[in-house]
């Protein structure tokens, strides 16, 4: 039996919001990520999915524990990161590693390839000084990179090659845990398989667990065991990724699926689709009951009056939906 | 006749690290009402293309070194500067990936909405305001009335591209030029905004020329396809025969791609090698480095663009010679 190896329970990260020019009064808040409760097993990817703002960024940084979180735990191999010692998290953060959308953003720009990976090696103790060289010219044939390439700097290399970099480094502690913040997005379709190639590759031959987060839901169709639908810091739908993708039990999952254009003319010219009106209501004042029903085709009065919980909705599925039953 | 045709396009860069050859010998036209998608991916020279015809290259580095843009019988590329005023922003316009690039951030939206109409035609700035209201409610911004003195960063992200497609309209241009207009959007937002510019083209009976790397949006709103790879057209049809009987390798390969054309669980088909250096020269076809299909023939000298069919032209030597068949390859039926 595969066990959790990471859990959220009831997170919540909120930023607060102050205005005032002399005397900063807080005001308000930003409910980036208000009330996510995950288990993610070992050796599994989990997709993450939703709209600009919906906090998808923000629940990966909570994880990290790069914000602070306002409420709820995240554990991580039994362990509450929240309570850890500084020690207690220097261990953990071997564990626990990110990926950027943007590499070059996440490379220094005057630390060649080698350095760069060389670093988080003798950081942590991986390996002496002398061992170094060879480690790094095994991380970069792990991602496709040739040793030869070993002294060039990131403004070097093309996005896609970056992105190997930046995996590279990721992978340099031997993490169990890997996030991944549209790690694909900013490169084009035919370097995007590459990555999402050697992502499922290592996930496989490493037995990494992966949570990657993306708005295109064809990869994460493609890359998921299982796949989390966020909306306005919350998780709506949850479940195996083609039972989400292809037959989708919320209705904003619905309209998710449905805006995504088919590439195929005769299926795209003639397929209903399902066009929201409007855009994601704000974090900071989200509507009453549930935060889609403003948008929602399937809003009655009910959906007004409170936040609907996540329940089963078949096989490994859950969605928070009071009308599931009634609008499938 | 067309309403735009374009011949022998060539807009080189020259900078201090070389010549680019950014656009290279590019023809293609567009019908009146018609919808022409161009396709492929980035660097390939689709955002130079369009600013060419709109006489937005900065020159230097950029020089447009031969061709034609002959739009309704006037040549965009050499007409004097007060013909080519007359025409783009009002006959023909544009909008951009980034709308933030083309709105002022210091003007309320109504000035910038009426700024064109009053350049372009002899309107009161009441008449003008009201036409712009008009806008603002064809491309689905309630609230009008209101909205219409806000700056551009009181907008959301899909708002402001709205904002960006009524400025563009709001002269009834015969030609919008779109730029990945969606590209930086959500989908469900993209799905607005491609729902707007369909209604809004049967509306005005306008051509559009659309600029995408996404084949998807391409499937549902283009009648003709334009795929380019370093600068060059590979290979032009129509929409469904793009996709059903493709000619040249790297439309294929292109559309094998497609992550959501492949079985899950499977690896992902990739393009080996990487995308073309237009910096330098390439003698024969520029996708042969990466082409599985390739031979000594395709490497030799650059392969000319040639009608197959009515309305089909492709650039691979070989499909022509008929030694190889890169449709059969392709199967959009497995969509699942
Ligand atoms: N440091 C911060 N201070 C205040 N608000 C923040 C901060 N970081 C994020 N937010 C807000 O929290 C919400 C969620 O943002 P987040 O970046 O997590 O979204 P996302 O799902 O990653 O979006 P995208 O798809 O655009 O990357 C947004 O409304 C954002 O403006
Ligand atoms: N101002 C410039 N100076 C030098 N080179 C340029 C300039 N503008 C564009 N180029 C070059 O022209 C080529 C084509 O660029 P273009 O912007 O047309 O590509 P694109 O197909 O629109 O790509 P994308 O999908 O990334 O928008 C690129 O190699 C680019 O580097
Ligand atoms: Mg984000
Ligand atoms: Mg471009």
């Amino acid at each position: 039996m595969t066990e959790n190896i990471l859990e959220l329970r009831d997170v919540r990260t909120h930023f607060p919001i102050f205005t005032g020019f002399l005397v900063k009064k807080q005001t308000g808040s930003v409910k980036a990520v208000d009330g996510v409760t995950l288990s993610v097993r070992q050796g599994e990817v989990l997709g993450l999915v939703g709209e600009s703002g919906c906090g998808k960024s923000t629940l990966a940084r909570t994880i990290l524990q790069l914000v602070p979180t306002t409420g709820g735990m995240v554990v991580l191999n039994g362990r509450n990161l929240g309570e850890a010692s500084r020690e207690e998290m220097q261990l953990c953060r071997r564990d626990l590693q990110m990926i950027f959308q943007d590499p070059y953003a996440s490379l220094n720009p005057r630390m060649t390839v080698f350095a760069a990976l060389a670093e988080p090696l003798l950081v942590h103790g991986i390996c002496g000084k002398s061992e170094v060289q060879s480690h790094v010219e095994e991380l970069m044939k792990l991602v496709g990179l040739a040793p030869r390439f070993a002294r060039k700097y990131p403004h070097e290399f093309s996005g896609g090659q970056r992105q190997r970099i930046a995996i590279a480094r990721a992978l340099a502690l031997k993490p169990k845990v890997i996030v991944a913040d549209e790690p694909v997005s900013a490169l084009d379709v035919s370097i995007q398989a590459q990555i999402l190639n050697l992502l499922s590759e290592l996930c496989t031959g490493m037995n990494l667990t992966l949570i990657f987060i993306a708005h295109d839901l064809s990869v994460v169709r493609h890359i998921s065991d299982r796949v989390a639908v966020m909306y306005l810091g919350k998780i709506v739908e949850l479940g195996p990724a083609l039972d989400v993708i292809d037959r989708p039990s919320h209705p904003y999952t619905k309209a998710l699926v449905s805006a995504i254009p088919v590439p195929n003319p005769d299926i795209e010219r003639t397929r209903k689709r399902i066009v929201l009106a409007g855009d994601p209501p704000s974090p900071i004042d989200p509507p009453e009951g549930c935060a889609f029903h403003p948008r929602c085709p399937h809003a009655v009065d009910r959906c007004r009056q409170a936040v609907p919980p996540l329940v089963a909705a078949g096989p490994g599925r859950e969605a928070a939906c009071i009308r599931l039953g009634e609008i499938s | 006749m067309p309403l735009l045709s374009v011949t022998d396009l060539r807009t080189y860069f020259h900078t201090r690290n070389g010549l680019y050859r950014a656009v290279d010998g590019v023809s293609f036209s567009v019908d009146r009402g018609e919808t022409l998608g161009i396709v492929g991916e980035s660097g390939s020279g689709k955002s130079v293309t369009c600013y060419s015809i709109m006489g937005l290259i900065p020159q230097p580095p950029g020089r447009i070194e031969s061709g034609s843009a002959m739009f309704d019988g006037v040549d965009l590329l050499r007409c004097s500067p007060a013909t080519a005023r007359s025409i783009r922003g009002k006959r023909i316009s544009m909008i951009f990936q980034d709308p933030m690039t083309s709105l002022n951030p210091y003007l309320r939206i109504s000035e910038q909405l009426i700024e064109p109409l009053m350049i372009h035609e002899t309107l009161s700035k009441k008449e003008a305001l009201g036409r712009a209201l008009e806008m603002m409610e064809a491309v689905g911004i309630n609230d009008g009335a209101r909205r219409i003195h806000y700056y551009p960063h009181e907008f959301s992200g899909g708002m402001r591209q709205r904002v960006m497609i009524a400025m563009a309209l709001i002269t009834r241009p015969e030609l919008l030029i779109a730029d990945e207009p969606t590209t930086a959007l959500d989908v469900t937002v993209q799905a607005q905004i491609l729902d707007l510019i369909r209604t809004l083209q049967r509306d005005l009976g306008m051509a559009v020329i659309f600029v995408t790397h996404d084949l998807g949006v391409v499937a549902g709103l283009c009648d003709q396809v334009q795929v380019m790879y370093g600068g060059r057209v590979m290979e032009t049809a129509g929409a469904r025969a793009i996709f059903n009987a493709p000619q040249h390798p790297y439309t294929q390969a292109l559309q094998r791609s497609i992550p959501a054309l492949q079985p899950k669980g499977q690896e992902l088909f990739t393009i080996p090698g990487l995308p073309p250096d237009v910096s330098k020269e390439i003698t024969g076809c520029a996708f042969a480095p990466r082409c599985s299909f390739a031979a000594d023939l395709c490497r030799a000298s650059r392969p000319e663009i040639v009608e197959s069919q009515p309305g089909h032209s492709h650039a691979c030597i070989r499909a022509r010679r008929g030694e190889i068949n890169v449709a059969e390859h392709c199967s959009p039926e497995n969509y699942d």
